[in-house]
């Protein structure tokens, strides 16, 4: 027997009893690919800004069509009859008239009577205090709260309306909840075209850090071909090491997402008492995306990674062939 | 195992750095290839372990048409092939251990697998109590030892080796001549790249395949 032979039956005898856990060997085996270098710390940057872009406008986008949930149903649990004077008519009359048949329709909660006072206040943010408004031929209005469960037939109490007081305009806030669907719509779009613009340019910075990568250690790939690595195995150490940065990155990114939601969330809330506010959070609801945001923004994270893994294998796959 | 038939090789438009090259490699033999510095040793090395094209000719390795090879088979070709570059080729960020053990890993061994011949092997060639260090840290010597430890990890039918004493001291030189014969006669075809005449005096069983102005001779 060989003394080549004679050291493998001696090594097969000791491969026999298990593994000593001692310093034998490393407790995970180095990656292939160095995983720390200039360009991979660019990267992880890189990734962690496009992440909380994405993040930004997913968030954007969530907010937006919460809110317009929020206005749509408000706007359409409402609606108002609006009465103009008309000479020759009494307008009290009028009013308890139209509220009459207003309450007596089915699907209608309450309908209210602005008093003159209440409807002589909705003016003044227009005309300003202290005018005597009581010559002024001003409308007047009745507050319609209506059951979303059971929806009144809107056009046939228009017609009653009309039939019974002329001078009735009933506004179901139709063209107004058209027009906020429209808005939030376009938001979305915006947003979602946003985020397909940070997703393709995230791509695009992958693919040329692969090359650059695949460049950089390219004595690496030769040797790992020359000991018999098979292209599928050299892109697969490949999408580790990018695994490792777009997670990092994307790690980063989405927590500095989650970090401004949460930020914006507790400052709208201290500022809820002032004018501004009041509209922001009119506008955007607290800035409260919920559980479910949060988990969309982990999940944008996740994604980003697997993608970040996914794309260099593609282009160093394509790099070898072609190297081939 | 291994035969070229009238190989020929030019780099880009210039003259052919081999011409009409006809030799075989059979099992179990052992042979040195020689010639001067530029007669395009390595370059032939190259050919065999499939990282070149020949220009034209026929090279046909464990019976198969080099040329009708896809990817994967010469991968495949690859793996029964142990090669010890002039340069080493360790990679720096590896431990000795790691590039020892880098082609069975690259076959997606479990690494409990094959830790113990790894050790052995590392044991054998001298570098047991380097096996954790860096090459970076190790001498010229060493970091032969430990490629051509990597070279016979993986029990391969024919290895090649590129001036593989040409960093050593002469005892060391005997030593991995030695390791070669043994390997050798466990049954691995052997073609070690040398200029060194006091190397190849060494072992006057072998044949020697001289490169001369592009052309091999063949002394058996």
């Amino acid at each position: 027997m060989s003394l080549v032979d004679k050291i493998y039956e001696r090594a097969k005898a000791l491969r026999a009893p298990p593994a000593p856990a001692d310093d034998d060997a490393p407790a995970l085996p180095t990656p292939l690919v160095p995983t720390d270098s200039v360009a991979g710390r660019s990267l992880v940057i890189v990734i962690a800004i496009m992440t909380f872009l994405a993040a930004l406008a997913a968030g954007a986008a969530l907010l937006v069509a919460q809110a317009s949930v929020e206005w749509r149903s408000e706007a359409s649990s409402e609606a108002s009859v609006q009465l103009r004077p008309t000479q020759g008519r009494d307008m009290e009359t009028d009013l308890k008239k139209a509220a009459e048949i207003v309450r007596k329709t089915d699907g209608i909660r309450e309908a209210q009577i602005y008093t003159k006072a209440e409807s002589e206040a909705l003016l003044e943010p227009w005309l300003g205090h202290g005018l005597d408004l009581s010559e002024l031929p001003t409308p007047r209005m009745i507050v319609v709260k209506i059951d979303p469960r059971t929806r009144p037939d809107l056009d046939s109490l228009r017609a009653d309306l009309r039939a019974a007081v002329p001078s009735a305009v009933l506004d179901d806030h139709h063209v107004f909840m058209e027009r906020l669907g429209e808005m939030a719509r376009a938001v979305v779009s915006i947003s979602a075209m946003i985020f397909i613009l940070i997703v393709g340019a995230m791509g695009i910075a992958v693919a040329s850090a692969t090359r650059a990568a695949v460049a950089t250690n390219r004595e690496i790939v030769e040797v790992l071909h020359i000991v018999g690595a098979a292209d599928t195995y050299i892109a697969h150490e490949f999408q580790r090491r990018f695994l490792a940065l777009g997670l990092r990155g994307a790690v980063i990114g989405g927590s500095a997402a989650i970090g401004f939601f949460l930020l914006a969330q507790m400052l709208t809330r201290s500022w809820r008492a002032t004018a501004s506010g009041e509209q922001m959070e009119a506008m955007f609801g607290d800035f409260w995306i919920g559980a479910e945001g949060f988990l969309i923004i982990l999940l944008l994270a996740g994604a980003i990674a697997l993608l970040t893994g996914y794309l260099s294998q593609v282009t160093v796959f394509r790099h070898l062939r072609q190297l081939g | 195992m291994l035969s070229f038939e009238n190989v020929g090789l030019r780099y880009g438009v210039g003259p052919e750095t081999l011409r009409d090259v006809n030799f075989e490699i059979a099992p179990r033999s052992f042979q040195f290839l020689t010639g001067p510095s530029g007669a395009g040793k390595t370059s032939l090395m190259r050919l065999i372990i499939m990282a070149l094209r020949p220009t034209r000719g026929l090279i046909n390795i464990f019976g198969r048409d080099s040329a009708t090879l896809d990817k994967d088979e010469i991968t495949e070709m690859r793996r029964r092939i142990g090669v010890v570059f002039q340069d080493f080729r360790l990679l720096d960020h590896l431990t000795l251990y790691e590039n020892v053990a880098l082609p069975l890993r690259v076959l997606g061994k479990e690494e409990t697998s094959y830790r113990a011949e790894v050790t052995e092997l590392l044991k054998w060639v001298g570098l047991g109590e380097r096996k954790h260090s860096l090459p970076s840290v190790l001498s010229g010597g060493e970091k032969q030892r430990a490629s051509i430890a990597r070279a016979l990890i993986s029990q391969p039918k024919l290895l090649l080796a590129d001036e593989p004493t040409g960093n050593v001291d002469p005892t060391l030189a005997r030593r991995i001549l030695r390791l070669f014969v043994e390997l050798h006669k466990s049954g691995t075809a052997v073609v070690i790249a040398t200029h060194d005449l006091s190397l190849m005096d060494q072992y006057d069983d072998a044949r020697r395949l001289v490169l001369a102005d592009g052309r091999l001779h063949i002394f058996e």
